[in-house]
């Protein structure tokens, strides 16, 4: 075990210094650091640690996207379509019901059944078909329903990007989490309600041409009024133009009043165009989320393809639905479900809390390792340091995130990290009262300590690496770091301190001692 | 450069721990009674992350009085919120229940406590932190908390019980229920908030308390093997003794990093620290007072350890060299 040969020795040095080399960004000011990116070649590492959400401030949200409606939705989409087609078959049927399993329509007439079976076989391919009496149960399948939740979770994904980053200058994490959900993390917001503002809404647009006539005409709905509060507008449920239409909106100033300008594509600017000619002088409704914007007059044909939403807006209030426009409209209603914002303050509070307990900690218990051991206290120390630097190091190349829980797990690591060494330490002391020379003694310490080192390494890095696995927020930011600390422990207190050593014995011609400063 | 350190342990030391281990054994029922009585009477206090429900953290710029916004808080109808301060006495948690009606209701409730906060703080004061958990997510991450307790426990388990022999293993187990019941019993009977962090300290616990129990077991094996016509107690004894030294140190070093953390290292995870602490002096202790007079329960068989082949070749190595 005294044995090193010439290569595992440059090896260890290499190690040592690719650590100190790597951990070093993180040890100076971001002037200091200015400067070494600008002045030092570029293979030098310049990577720092990336900083959790709860040391850096910012907003941590989980939503979950309404699935089931949309299912639903497609459910009666699809029981719609099939009746329309059964009607045209002359085969009559109840309204049909629509929920989260398929369409349930019944047949007024049960000997239609099999007829009306292939019929609705052709409208929807998608759902599979059983017969419940004279009831069709159309239930949609598995793999189509996770196709359905991908491709909505995708697509709030990509708005939900376009709404919070839309200048892309604010890194913020968009995932998707399990089945239904997105994870949303924004480094430095401060103010959840602007989340709540921008993703709050759907932002589902339509115009629709206003009722003049009777309120409860065949093809039309009541809907809420925003500028008036209570009162209800009959509408035709047709729109006239959809909100996908838009190619952009911008906030604008109109005599005063703040409002919404937007353009169109052209198949909207030609149905627009139409759509306005034909019903000048008459009132349209814009529609937002199923609440009447306002129901302007219309004056004359808007034929050239842009126009502006007006109401009883502020200027943020513009601002906001302008965006909302722009990135368009949410396939779902997403919920939240889980939030968790740190200010600023608190965010630098513990980091500088952080810093202290480990400047303290790693003070302390390199100091005791000297009072208990002596000059070999000392190597363990060297080793100490070589481990906090290769935590850093790996930490800051790999990009692994440190969180609070995380430097509570390095703090940890530095008093965990000299088990190793006092294994080995008491073990040699122990060979040199049974009467081994100086050489023996050492070399019985570091193979007898080996086993147990071992043992107890691998008991916590089965821990650290299960946490890491099932753990989630606290628990695997504490998971990374211990692990890490275990890793680089291990070769600290093994490779490094076993070279000094033996460096110390052989070289420094103390082989023939009959006691070491243990 | 020649400078002996100074021996915690003096060198002789020579603890008879397994004859007096009716000691010890009447010390850690009483405790795991008392900890089963007071999770069972009090039960746990779990944060919102296992609840569900909202948690506000705000700094004052001066030192409040709380009563009077306690109860203003709670006359505004959002059931029982909590005020308490957080550390420093400018710093506030105020704790309110998930309320009934989805979303919009949370999103209101909060909005009027900070209307209130706002009317009520004039000096001012600062947001610092807003958590809210969802009563379906809280289910979850009881149930992820749960998932990583079993898997983190069952694989350490499969490590010793390939390491060891049988009664080993056993005696290990027992140790650590011993270990987690009574820091549970601690976290019951403190009434302290059991969220997340606990878990992963817990674990933490767990992994340092089998490792302290695996050193000293590394002994005894060794020993047993060594001298084949000892008695087991003294076999035992003797053991225990030369690991103590080792035992002390590294827990003396642990605690150091720990009270590091437990002085300076803030609030916000000093639930998870007092954990630590509790449970690193617990696991020395039962590493050394319960794990091994458990062993000597079972009566390990001296020296008829065939399947240990690596060891022996390792000491053959150690004599040569």
């Amino acid at each position: 075990m005294l044995q090193f040969s010439r290569s595992k020795i440059i090896t260890i040095i290499l190690v040592c210094l690719f650590g100190f080399a790597y951990a070093s960004p993180n040890m100076v000011g971001s002037g200091a650091r200015g400067w070494m990116t600008e002045h030092l070649p570029s293979w030098m590492p310049s990577k720092t640690i990336n900083l959790g959400l709860d040391l850096r401030g910012g907003v941590h949200r989980v939503m979950e996207a309404d699935i089931d409606s949309v299912i639903v939705e497609r459910a009666e989409d699809l029981g719609a379509l099939i009746r329309s087609d059964l009607r045209d078959a002359k085969i009559v049927t109840n309204n049909p019901i629509a929920s989260t399993e398929g369409v349930r329509i019944t047949l007024r007439q049960s000997e239609d059944v099999a007829a009306a079976r292939k019929i609705m076989f052709k409208a929807a391919s998608d759902l599979i078909i059983s017969e419940d009496g004279n009831t069709l149960v159309g239930t949609f399948s598995d793999a189509y329903l996770k196709d359905l939740t991908d491709k909505t979770l995708a697509q709030s994904i990509e708005i939900v990007r376009r709404r919070i980053d839309e200048t892309g200058t604010r890194e913020p994490i968009i995932q998707r989490q399990g089945e239904r959900r997105i994870l949303i993390q924004i480094p430095g917001l401060e103010d959840t309600s602007e989340l709540d503002a921008i993703l709050g809404k759907t932002a589902k647009l339509s115009f629709h041409l206003v009722n003049t006539g009777t309120r409860h005409a065949p093809g039309s709905k009541l809907l809420p009024m925003s500028e008036n509060p209570g009162e209800e507008i009959s509408v035709q449920r047709r729109a006239m133009l959809t909100g996908d239409m838009l190619t952009n909106a911008q906030a604008a100033f109109q005599d005063g009043q703040p409002v919404v300008t937007f353009r169109l594509n052209g198949l909207g600017a030609r149905k627009f165009c139409k759509v306005t000619t034909e019903n000048t002088g008459k009132p349209f409704a814009i529609v937002l989320d199923d609440v009447v914007l306002s129901a302007p007059n219309i004056n004359e044909p808007i034929c050239g393809g842009s126009a502006q939403i007006s109401g009883r807006f502020t200027v943020e209030e513009v601002s906001q639905l302008s965006l909302l426009l722009r990135a368009g409209a949410l396939p779902t209603e997403l919920y939240v479900v889980e939030e968790r914002s740190v200010g600023p303050s608190l965010g630098a509070d513990s980091v500088e809390a952080g810093k202290k307990a480990s400047i303290v900690g790693l003070l302390l218990v390199l100091g005791f390792m000297v009072l208990s051991y002596g000059t070999f206290g000392l190597f363990a120390d060297i080793a100490l340091a070589v481990n906090m630097a290769l935590i850093f190091a790996l930490l800051s190349g790999l990009q692994a995130t440190l969180t609070l829980p995380g430097i509570a797990g390095i703090v940890l690591t530095i008093g965990m990290a000299v088990d190793a060494n006092v294994l080995i330490f008491e073990r040699i002391k122990e060979e040199l009262r049974s009467g081994k020379t100086v050489m023996a003694a050492i070399d019985a310490g570091y193979n007898r300590a080996m086993t147990t080192i071992v043992d107890s390494n691998v008991t916590t890095l089965i821990a650290a690496v299960l946490l890491y696995a099932f753990g989630t927020g606290p628990v695997k930011g504490f998971a990374v770091t211990l692990g890490i600390g275990i890793a680089t422990s291990f070769f600290s207190a093994i490779m490094v301190t076993r070279l000094l050593v033996v460096l110390w014995v052989k070289h420094g011609n103390n082989s023939k001692l009959k006691d070491l400063p243990i | 450069m020649f400078f002996k350190g100074i021996s915690l342990i003096p060198e002789n030391t020579n603890m008879d721990v397994i004859g007096k281990r009716k000691i010890a054994f009447v010390l850690s029922t009483l405790l795991i009674i008392f900890s089963i009585f007071s999770i069972a009477t009090k039960g746990l206090n779990f944060g919102i992350d296992f609840t569900g429900g909202t948690v506000i953290e705000i700094q004052t710029t001066k030192v409040v009085e709380l009563s009077g916004i306690r109860e203003g808080l709670n006359s505004l109808d959002l059931g029982n919120i909590s005020l308490q301060t957080f550390g420093e006495p400018t710093d506030l948690l105020i704790r309110m229940p998930e309320q009934e009606g989805g979303p919009e209701a949370q999103a209101a409730a909060v909005e009027k406590v900070e209307t209130f906060l706002h009317e009520h703080i004039t000096e001012g004061y600062e947001l610092r932190r807003t958590e809210f958990v969802g009563p379906q997510v809280g289910d979850e991450l009881k149930k992820a908390g749960l998932l990583a307790i079993i898997f983190s426990l069952g694989g350490i388990l499969i490590y010793i019980w390939v390491r060891f022999e049988w009664q080993f293993g056993v005696a290990a187990i027992i140790a650590l229920a011993h270990d987690a019941i009574a820091t549970i019993g601690l976290f019951a009977f403190l009434q302290m908030d059991f969220d997340l962090s606990t878990v992963a300290a817990l674990l933490m616990i767990a992994g340092y308390s089998i490792n302290d129990t695996v050193v000293v077991f590394d002994r005894i094996r060794e020993s047993l093997r060594k001298y084949k016509k000892t008695a087991l107690p003294e076999v035992f004894n003797t053991a225990i003794n030369s690991t103590l030294s080792r035992t002390v140190m590294t827990s003396l070093t642990t605690l150091i990093a720990l009270i590091a953390l437990f002085a300076f290292g803030g609030e916000v995870i000093r639930g998870f620290v007092d954990a630590l602490i509790f449970g690193v002096v617990i696991g020395t202790y039962s590493s050394v007072f319960v794990a091994s007079p458990v062993l000597m329960f079972f009566n390990v068989r001296q020296g008829a350890d065939q399947n240990d082949e690596p060891e022996v070749v390792i000491e053959e190595n150690g004599e040569k060299a």
